[in-house]
């Protein structure tokens, strides 16, 4: 669609998007504040609370869980999802068709219901220790991504490409790895980066599943905010803004920007 | 044999959503009719309670004009960014997409240096004059409902854009050279035709502002409880998991009668439907 567009809507587009983006900036500008407490415009500028969450060491502790809940939450899913988007797209017909939506569930349940639900079940029914209960809630939470993001790939892929190499004599699983996973590579790719920012950033799930020492970095965040109110959380903030954007950066540079919108 | 595989391919996948997700949310639901009482004991207790039912109501309100606010934000958005040229648009979906990769926490917590009383809003509040003392702003139903408009509009926005962009130009012109002004073209022509993706985009912020708990709990806290804060006081705080378990129920239940009568709207609205 392209045509003229009336200059009152332009201005208030322009407004739209000064909402959504100003917040992010005030973030920004508070975490040089050398005020005790949150203020903006910044009174005085300082990068004491930037040191100030390396000095604290539950910020560490808590950041490191993150990353590993992600980093292994998301290979897990991905090697679960991947076989099952596989089959979803080569066995169209052979499966059901609800079991497609069977892999959307951990996005259509309420997230606080499946937090609440694995914990009563779970982590207190099973007993299972709170890192693997993080850990399942997670893997299941982005499981959805991977076997969307990878079937989308898939669907345009040419079986018949895979068929020609085993009816050559590849044995399945090497035809996995040089035939079939670098037509998909953008894909996983797609899907990691997507599983790896929902896993890093999930609040919902993780309140309940952390407990005494174990706890996520927004976790942290949420209780910390709860205590004080100087501008540490601001400079967290910015910190993994500056992720996000080296992550967004990377996505630009290797599959284009556009795959996020769809 | 073949059948075998496709199965044995699928098998680890969905052996982990059943019985990870799909029996611990059966098993959340099922103990609520366990009650002596009656099948439907723990939900009348729950209607008949006059706390639970101010938060329901007030977690619907909070829900419903949310998704109001940002259909209106979003598609005015959407309309720009579709039209853009290449260079502005692209420019456009980061700021749009930048944001939906920034976590919920700290999305809400700019909205505690904006709404707090040192904030951004009362500071300018005070400079102009307009107020002598600053506004206790967080914590009020208001700051809930900003905060999630933030977080949820470009969710919208980027429901709407590839709606907007299929769109088929075609159609636009004819309905121009045929006469109707751009008034009516809009109304006539672009706006049944956008209904399927506003209703997509209403769905997803309703379900997700019905059942939100971080943002109630950064900028609502005890005063604004919602569904999902209540969930976690009762299960973590007061370690009621039974009276804790009616909530999911109403969650789910509440959910999926909103999204069926949104999608009946969606019917009525949209003549080019099918079904």
């Amino acid at each position: 669609m392209s045509g003229r567009i009336h200059p009152a809507l332009v201005v208030f587009g322009a407004i739209v998007f000064i909402f959504l983006v100003a917040p992010l900036f005030i973030i920004v500008g508070a975490s040089v504040s050398d005020t005790p407490y949150l203020a903006f415009p910044p009174r005085g500028l300082t990068l004491q609370w930037f040191w100030n969450i390396f000095a604290i060491e539950a910020f560490r502790s808590t950041a490191i869980t993150s990353l590993q809940l992600a980093v292994l939450g998301t290979s897990l899913s991905l090697i679960i999802g991947i076989p099952a988007a596989y089959a979803l797209n080569r066995y169209r017909v052979e499966l059901p068709k609800w079991l497609s939506t069977v892999y959307v569930l951990p996005i259509l349940v309420p997230e606080i219901v499946f937090g609440f639900s694995l914990m009563k079940s779970v982590s207190v029914g099973l007993g299972t220790p709170i890192f693997l209960s993080l850990l399942i809630g997670h893997a299941l939470l982005v499981l959805p991504y991977s076997v969307r993001v990878v079937s989308a790939s898939l669907a345009s892929f040419d079986f018949s490409v895979e068929e020609a190499a085993i009816s050559l004599g590849c044995p399945p699983l090497k035809t996995f790895f040089t035939v079939l996973l670098p037509n998909i590579r953008s894909g996983v790719i797609a899907a990691f980066i997507l599983a790896f920012i929902t896993s890093v950033n999930d609040v919902s799930i993780s309140v309940f599943l952390t407990g005494p020492g174990i706890s996520t970095l927004p976790i942290q965040i949420l209780a910390y905010m709860q205590q004080f109110f100087d501008p540490t959380i601001a400079s967290v903030s910015v910190l993994l803004m500056i992720v996000t954007v080296a992550v967004m950066g990377v996505v630009e540079a290797t599959l284009g920007l556009t795959f996020l919108a769809k | 044999m073949k059948n075998w595989t496709c199965w044995a391919l699928a098998a680890p996948a969905t052996i982990a959503v059943v019985v990870f997700l799909v029996i611990p949310v059966a098993s959340t639901i099922l103990t609520t009719f366990g009650d002596p009482k009656g099948v439907f004991a723990p939900y009348i207790a729950f209607y008949n309670s006059g706390f639970r039912r101010t938060v329901l109501y007030r977690t619907l309100e909070i829900a419903l004009i949310t998704t109001a606010i940002s259909l209106v934000l979003g598609f005015l958005a959407a309309w720009i960014v579709a039209n853009a040229p290449g260079r502005i648009k692209s420019i456009l979906i980061i700021a749009a997409v930048f944001p939906l990769l920034t976590g919920v926490v700290i999305r809400s917590f700019a909205w505690m240096i904006i709404l707090g009383k040192n904030g951004i809003l009362n500071s300018f509040l005070l400079w102009t004059g307009a107020i002598t003392e600053p506004l206790s702003m967080l914590y009020t139903e208001g700051a809930v409902i900003v905060a999630m408009v933030y977080l949820f509009t470009p969710l919208m926005i980027l429901t709407l854009v590839g709606v907007l962009e299929g769109i088929p130009q075609d159609l636009v012109q004819a309905s121009m050279s045929l006469g109707a002004g751009p008034a009516a073209t809009f109304r006539q022509v672009i706006f049944p035709l956008a209904v399927p993706g506003l209703i997509v985009g209403a769905v997803l912020v309703f379900t997700g502002s019905f059942t939100s708990y971080a943002t109630p709990q950064i900028l609502g806290g005890e005063q604004q409880m919602m569904m999902g804060t209540f969930l976690y006081q009762r299960a973590m705080v007061t370690f009621d998991w039974v009276g804790a378990s009616t909530i999911p129920a109403v969650m789910i239940v509440g959910t999926f009668a909103v999204v069926l009568v949104m999608s009946r709207i969606a019917q009525r609205l949209n003549p080019m439907a099918v079904s």
